[in-house]
């Protein structure tokens, strides 16, 4: 008993520094030389701002980008998470709505995709579905005075089909949607 | 549902059939003390701990020896990490500046889910805990709580294997042997895997963004609800920055899965992209939480002389395993009848289905096989809201807790916890023909079951007591988020889930108080310290029989009939106990739901 108990605390000692500390600090030196910009949360910057990272939606709202999925916590990176609500909450079915009706009067007679009025897990899910981007086309096209067709090509070049082909599903990064967007030369000057 | 969505289900239950055999094999040469590939670099490590904490490996002992060596290791440990978490303020690694974590309760109820293997977390890690925190207190944790439950599985594996002997190994050596050869080396390849793919790992202090579109807010009152001005607006604030949380993730990410842990190190856990970014890390996190569980089968088979006897046992598991996928992928495939004037349907450009609460990235069917999974094994890791769920969707990891998490299971409890179930179905199979039971060649008599049934006994006991308190008092009721029998499921979850060491939780509910903190944290350590005890008294035991040779009366344990036997007495232990209350959560929500009801 007394042997195993001194055991036990420089066991926790032992294990401590070289699980605890050695190792996570291993990783991290080995990942900063061989991948650093995954590392570091593959950020984005313009013109030497830091504008954000590819890996987390920002709450684009005006007309002229794509949405990303709505939020429960406004996008906020410090306080991950999702709605909670539970399938048959009427603050859940009260939401989605208010949503559907703003969406349809933006896009009659379109189906609106499910991805666009459901909250994401993380509160910041970086992507959308095709189905989510197309909705959204002829309203940034009208904002930007571009061409459907043109915004369509965009989007298509911005989807990311399954990995290695089957794996997940087709997506779309809204983040980087939306520089692509801010690059090209016919966006309205009066926007 | 689609066809590519069964081809990645079926792909992950092949890939965990390939891993199962080299991983039994490794872990059993492992534990056998025989040559391996990783003794050049780990022998010599192994040494010095071994002299720095005065570990005589080659001293072997009783199960009474073993287990208060595994409790004295645990209770330093877990005393440790509360210190840790209440001295954070002043340790290092801590660029944020956190201070100690308070209320006291947060720490003593994140100590005993770490140190129990659970997880449970009732904090939110990027606005807690200092990256000191993380490393050196929750992700050593996964490391040792995991290590504990390996060399648990494997003492118990050597009591069946043993004959005439009154030891069943060394704790220490079992546990130093788990970290070393097993848990470390895969962490340190599958880490940078993960950070090659986009998991984040680094030390520095949170970074700020600029917004390319600032972003009108309602502002939140000093109460913590949505403002509203005198007029009945809301109150709008501008925000222009992001605050982007950083860390190590990917260190503790993999360990996190590998041992079934399951703590993130976001609250968002496995759906953050940070600690989640692809389809790839999904599939490499769902094997990671498998493998060892499904690898100990073949352990079983190798270590007892009986691989068939392993392989009944996998299949048990597997048919399990896809049971809970078929429902789960089904239910939330089907998404939310209740929502009206949107698209759920399957289409080319869309997955469809409950998105509530699921990442775009993985869609219906990863984000049910990831929650059957994490669920199967006593992980807890998730990378969807499990309290989203439709009622029949958030069912399955329910009932997967309510077996006891023998389905591969979580890192060695999960094959413990089988093997208990085993005597069970054995026992009762010598019923049915009027002779002793026995088991590999073991008689199992009457002390064997009595232990069996106390393992199975304290799980639904300390459950439904906690479960039942919490639902008639204000400070359980108080913290209930989603009205109606939803608000009852997410209280039976979390109690299921603290029992199980599972981890995961119907999120919703507020668990930060004094009596969530306290009762969640004694659910926890009673779930598994409580259900050790009575599994290593099996173990002892087992040991110290005589060997009897296989008659013609012997039930073998290594047929379709042992599997679909052993199968039964899981759901009958698990389901049967569990009905009454699953059918005034889960149940009774999916029929008021295709009723119309809202709450």
């Amino acid at each position: 008993m007394k042997k195993n108990l001194l055991t036990a605390f420089l066991m926790t000692i032992a294990t401590t520094i070289l699980l605890g500390i050695i190792y996570p600090l291993v990783v991290t030196g080995i990942a900063r030389v061989l991948f650093p910009n995954q590392a570091n949360g593959q950020l984005i910057e313009v013109n030497g701002k830091l504008v954000g990272s590819r890996l987390l939606a920002q709450g684009f709202t005006g007309a002229s980008y794509f949405h990303p999925r709505p939020s429960a916590v406004n996008y906020d990176p410090t306080n991950s998470n999702g709605s909670q609500l539970g399938p048959t909450n009427h603050q859940l079915i009260d939401r989605v709505k208010g949503d559907v009706a703003a969406l349809q009067a933006e896009n009659p007679g379109t189906p609106i995709p499910i991805d666009l009025v459901t909250t994401s897990a993380s509160g910041f899910d970086p992507d959308i579905t095709p189905a989510a981007a197309e909705f959204q086309i002829p309203r940034v096209a009208k904002a930007r005075g571009m061409s459907e067709d043109s915004l369509r090509q965009l989007v298509r070049q911005h989807t990311e089909g399954r990995q290695f082909g089957f794996l997940g599903e087709p997506r779309v990064n809204v983040l980087e949607l939306n520089l692509a967007l801010d690059r090209t030369p016919d966006k309205l000057a009066s926007r | 549902m689609t066809i590519n969505g069964w081809l990645q289900i079926l792909f992950f239950l092949a890939l965990v059939f390939l891993v199962t055999k080299p991983m039994g094999v490794y872990m059993a040469r492992v534990f056998n003390r025989e040559k391996t590939f990783m003794d050049p670099v780990m022998r010599p490590i192994e040494r010095v701990i071994y002299r720095l904490t005065a570990v005589d490996e080659n001293h072997e002992m009783r199960w009474t020896e073993y287990a208060i060596a595994m409790l004295l290791f645990s209770a330093v440990s877990m005393i440790v990490l509360y210190a840790i978490q209440r001295l954070q303020g002043v340790l290092p690694f801590n660029p944020q500046k956190f201070a100690g974590v308070t209320p006291t309760h947060l720490a003593f109820n994140t100590a005993a889910s770490f140190t129990s293997n659970t997880n449970w977390q009732a904090y939110s890690g990027e606005s807690t805990m200092s990256y000191f925190t993380q490393m050196a207190g929750l992700a050593f944790h996964n490391f040792i709580s995991a290590a504990t439950g390996i060399a648990l599985a494997i003492a118990f594996i050597r009591g069946i294997a043993r004959r005439q002997m009154q030891t069943i190994g060394n704790f220490w050596v079992d546990m130093v042997r788990s970290c070393l050869w097993v848990l470390l080396p895969v962490s340190i390849v599958g880490g940078l895997v993960l950070v090659s793919q986009g998991v984040i790992q680094n030390l520095r202090p949170y970074d700020k963004a600029a917004l390319i579109e600032p972003m009108q807010v309602q502002k939140t009152g000093p109460d913590g609800k949505p403002m509203v001005g005198p007029d009945g607006k809301p109150v709008m604030d501008t925000i222009t920055q992001q605050t982007i949380a950083q860390g190590p993730v990917a260190s503790q990410e993999i360990i996190k899965e590998f041992g079934t842990n399951g703590g993130g190190f976001f609250n968002a856990n496995s759906a953050h992209p940070f600690e989640n970014p692809t389809p790839l890390t999904n599939l490499i996190e769902m094997l990671a939480i498998f493998t060892i569980g499904a690898g100990l089968t073949y352990t079983l088979g190798r270590m007892t002389g009986s691989q068939a006897h392993g392989w009944a046992v996998w299949a048990a598991m597997a048919i399990l395993f896809m049971a809970g996928c078929v429902v789960a992928y089904w239910a939330e495939a089907r998404g939310n009848p209740l929502l009206a004037g949107v698209d759920q349907r399957v289409t080319a450009s869309q997955s469809g289905g409950n998105m509530e609460g699921k990442e775009v990235r993985f869609g219906m069917a990863n984000s049910t096989l990831f929650a059957t999974v994490t669920t199967d094994a006593s992980c807890g890791a998730i990378n969807g809201w499990h309290d989203s769920y439709t009622p029949l969707g958030g069912l399955v990891p329910l009932a997967n807790m309510m077996m006891s998490e023998v389905i591969f299971g979580g890192v060695g409890s999960g094959v413990y916890g089988m093997l208990i179930d085993v005597v069970l179905a054995v026992f009762i199979a010598g019923l049915m023909v009027g002779r002793t039971p026995e088991y590999l060649g073991k008689k199992i008599e009457a002390y064997d079951v009595k232990m069996a049934m106390l393992f199975v006994l304290v799980f639904p006991l300390v459950i439904l007591t906690f479960a039942a308190i919490s639902s008639v008092r204000t400070f359980g009721t108080a913290g209930i988020s989603n009205p109606g029998p939803h608000g009852f499921t997410q209280v039976l979850y979390a109690f299921v889930s603290g029992a199980a060491n599972n981890g995961s939780a119907f999120n919703g509910l507020t668990v930060n108080t004094l009596w969530y903190d306290t009762a969640i944290g004694f659910d926890m350590l009673l779930g598994r310290f409580f259900m050790m005890i009575p599994m290593l008294a099996i173990a002892g035991n087992l040991a110290q029989k005589k060997y009897v040779p296989p008659s013609s009366g012997t039930f073998p344990v290594t047929t379709p009939l042992f599997t679909v036997l052993l199968i039964g007495v899981i759901l009958i232990v698990g389901a049967l106990t569990f009905f009454p209350a699953v059918s005034l959560g889960p149940l009774l929500e999916h029929l008021l739901m295709a009723a119309g009801k809202t709450f």
